[in-house]
């Protein structure tokens, strides 16, 4: 237990620590990176320890996200009120997805949620004339302010990022090396054997969906009112997916996974359209003389060949095999 | 008639109708082709295969090209290089399905969850090398032949109405091969039961690798046959997998006869809807509609209750 408070306090001192240090563009990129991992950090508790995959999470992300920036376009909401109420909206759609989903299992879970984000996604569209959107709408920098802080200046953001991102791995650690959390590990590695023990699996798995996408939504409200923008994207499928493959690249059932894997991936896809896919798109037109004007915007297939080669080769992510082999006490 | 006129809506004209009625029909052919290869895939080998609507562009895709270089080649006519694509595309697609079955989900040991993420990763894969290789515009196919029927409202294009009969000869002889004849009886076999298959000699391996060939396949001839009335795009498996998944899932899992009458449903009620109404407030209807047939009714509404 004091390994791990340890561990925990080294990796979000080492997050303070780089703050004066980044450069500008790093900064702003480990800030977003921050508020991403927090939406994959509330994934892996249902993918990676409840063993629930979800095909549909990207709804909850845009339930925070939408539940946030549209009351304060509509309603002119202050940020600090609306940021809490798109909290709750994911929460609520947490609850009602839950009742609903967690009677399938398996693949029937993965489609069911998979069909709910996607009539999330179009309801989006439907209600453009609130929501306008693909196109989206930004929250002005004028009114992204929380008690004198103002949320666009860059050290502020950072630093809000950053404690959004230790509340939700804080919060995630507690659980997961808590009774409840080893629960949870046992529904994923037999859920008859724990229904048997005298436990109500329902239950557990409705609380690791609601905290789940509580997370989600907490990052989608984040995300709007730190970055000033909302749009229908955020509500597509691919949404939905990345949390997926920053956790399985991570290390599924980790507590650091998700930020490990959100990092590196974030960076690898970076790198993958500023020099990889524009260089590949040279060199196949150098080499065969056919012209591949897609390929430099192509970084989709980054996110394609990480999925297949992960569930291919490394199925327990970067630091599930750093567990296996080295640091067995990993939490 | 009088009473028409305490509906809470105005009757649509008969041309619109007839126009919905029609269009519905071309939908619900082509849909009902594709999506029994995604019925067929799931049924025998237990895969959900998210990869599919991507097979059903790169069809749409090969035949762009397929029937330009016939043109630039030959210089025939349209149906030439039309009767080719017909031919060539469902072929290779076939075999990229027969190489990814291969290469990934084999070496999952066709595990559900984990085949699940490998084809979504295939998903992205093959989309964006058609979009590197194919580039990001829209592209007209030629229809093979040109003719319209007069309906009492309006000329009809007689090349859709072709395709809704190739569709039903199609599916008449899928469904016979399944029945009627050695191939169908192994595929049934290893659906029913893979191990006791496999102690009777069956090569489950060749099996499965030829039902994800032959459900690409599908997919592909019919993007082939849309294509000339739906531009080919690298982003176009989308709504087909949408719709074959709402198809397969009303129709119960792997249950031919319920996936062909929900394509029926589907096709003509999102023809009728998109022609008459809002196509966005129908696809959420549909999507809702699926969710909770799996929470409520996961045998399908018109299925039997599978296993």
């Amino acid at each position: 237990m004091t390994r791990s408070i340890l561990l925990h306090g080294l990796v979000l001192a080492a997050l303070v620590a780089l703050e004066p240090v980044l450069s500008e563009y790093h900064h702003g990129n480990l800030a977003r990176i921050m508020v991403l991992a927090v939406y994959a950090v509330g994934y892996n508790m249902l993918f990676g320890y409840t063993g629930l995959l979800s095909l549909g999470h990207a709804m909850f992300f845009a339930a925070g996200m939408y539940g946030c920036a549209l009351l304060v376009r509509l309603a002119e909401w202050g940020v600090g009120p609306a940021f809490a109420a798109g909290v709750v909206c994911a929460l609520a759609a947490g609850v009602v997805v839950g009742f609903l989903a967690l009677r399938t299992i398996g693949v029937g879970f993965m489609i069911v949620t998979l069909m709910f984000a996607e009539a999330a996604h179009l309801g989006i569209l439907y209600y453009n004339d609130y929501t306008r959107g693909d196109e989206g709408f930004t929250i002005p920098q004028a009114i992204r302010t929380v008690a004198g802080l103002d949320l666009s200046d860059t050290t502020t953001r950072y630093f809000a990022a950053l404690a959004l991102f230790a509340a939700a791995l804080i919060a995630s650690a507690a659980v997961v090396q808590s009774r409840t959390g080893r629960v949870l590990v046992a529904i994923r590695e037999n859920e008859d054997r724990v229904r048997m023990l005298g436990f109500d699996p329902f239950r557990y798995k409705l609380f690791a969906l609601v905290f789940s996408a509580t997370m989600a939504g907490a990052a989608g409200a984040a995300y709007a009112v730190l970055f000033g923008y909302a749009g229908a994207s955020f509500a597509e499928v691919q949404y939905s997916i990345l949390p997926l493959l920053w956790v399985l690249l991570g290390g599924p059932g980790t507590t650091l996974g998700p930020l490990l894997g959100t990092v590196l991936m974030f960076y690898l896809i970076d790198y993958a359209s500023g020099t990889i896919m524009p260089g590949l798109a040279a060199l196949v037109e150098a080499q065969t003389g056919i012209a591949a004007p897609g390929l430099a915007s192509a970084w989709l297939l980054m996110v394609g060949l990480a999925l297949v080669l992960l569930v291919l080769f490394a199925p327990r992510g970067l630091l599930g095999v750093v567990r296996a082999r080295m640091v067995p006490w990993l939490p | 008639m009088d009473i028409l006129q305490y509906l809470p809506f105005d009757l649509p004209h008969p041309a619109l109708l007839l126009a919905g009625v029609l269009e519905g029909t071309v939908l619900a052919a082509v849909l009902a082709l594709t999506a029994l290869g995604l019925s067929l895939v799931f049924g025998i080998m237990r895969v959900v295969n998210v990869a599919h609507g991507e097979f059903y562009m790169l069809g749409a895709v090969l035949a762009w090209f397929v029937t330009t270089w016939v043109a630039s080649v030959t210089g025939g006519p349209p149906w030439l290089g039309f009767a080719v694509a017909l031919v060539v595309a469902p072929v290779v697609v076939g075999a990229i399905a027969a190489a990814a079955d291969w290469l990934v989900l084999k070496r999952l040991d066709y595990d559900p969850e984990a085949t699940i993420v490998a084809t979504i990763g295939l998903l992205y894969i093959i989309q964006q090398l058609a979009l590197t290789f194919y580039g990001p515009d829209a592209r007209p196919v030629v229809a093979p032949f040109d003719f319209r029927v007069q309906t009492p409202y309006f000329g009809y294009s007689g090349y859709k109405l072709v395709v809704v009969g190739a569709a039903i000869v199609l599916m008449l002889a899928v469904w016979l091969v399944l029945t009627r004849t050695r191939i169908g009886l192994v595929m049934r076999a290893t659906q029913y039961d893979r191990e006791t298959a496999q102690a009777f000699g069956i090569p489950v391996d060749t099996v499965y690798a030829g039902v994800f060939a032959l459900g690409a396949g599908l997919a592909a001839i019919g993007a082939v046959l849309i294509v000339p009335i739906q531009q080919a795009h690298y982003l176009m498996g989308g709504d087909p997998l949408l719709l074959s998944f709402i198809v397969v899932i009303l129709g119960g899992l792997g249950s031919l006869k319920g996936t062909l009458v929900a394509a029926v449903f589907i096709g003509l009620s999102d023809g009728l809807i998109s022609t008459l109404y809002e196509p966005t407030l129908a696809k959420i209807l549909a999507t809702l509609l699926v969710a909770m047939v799996l929470v409520f009714r996961p045998q399908g509404l018109f299925g039997a209750r599978a296993a």
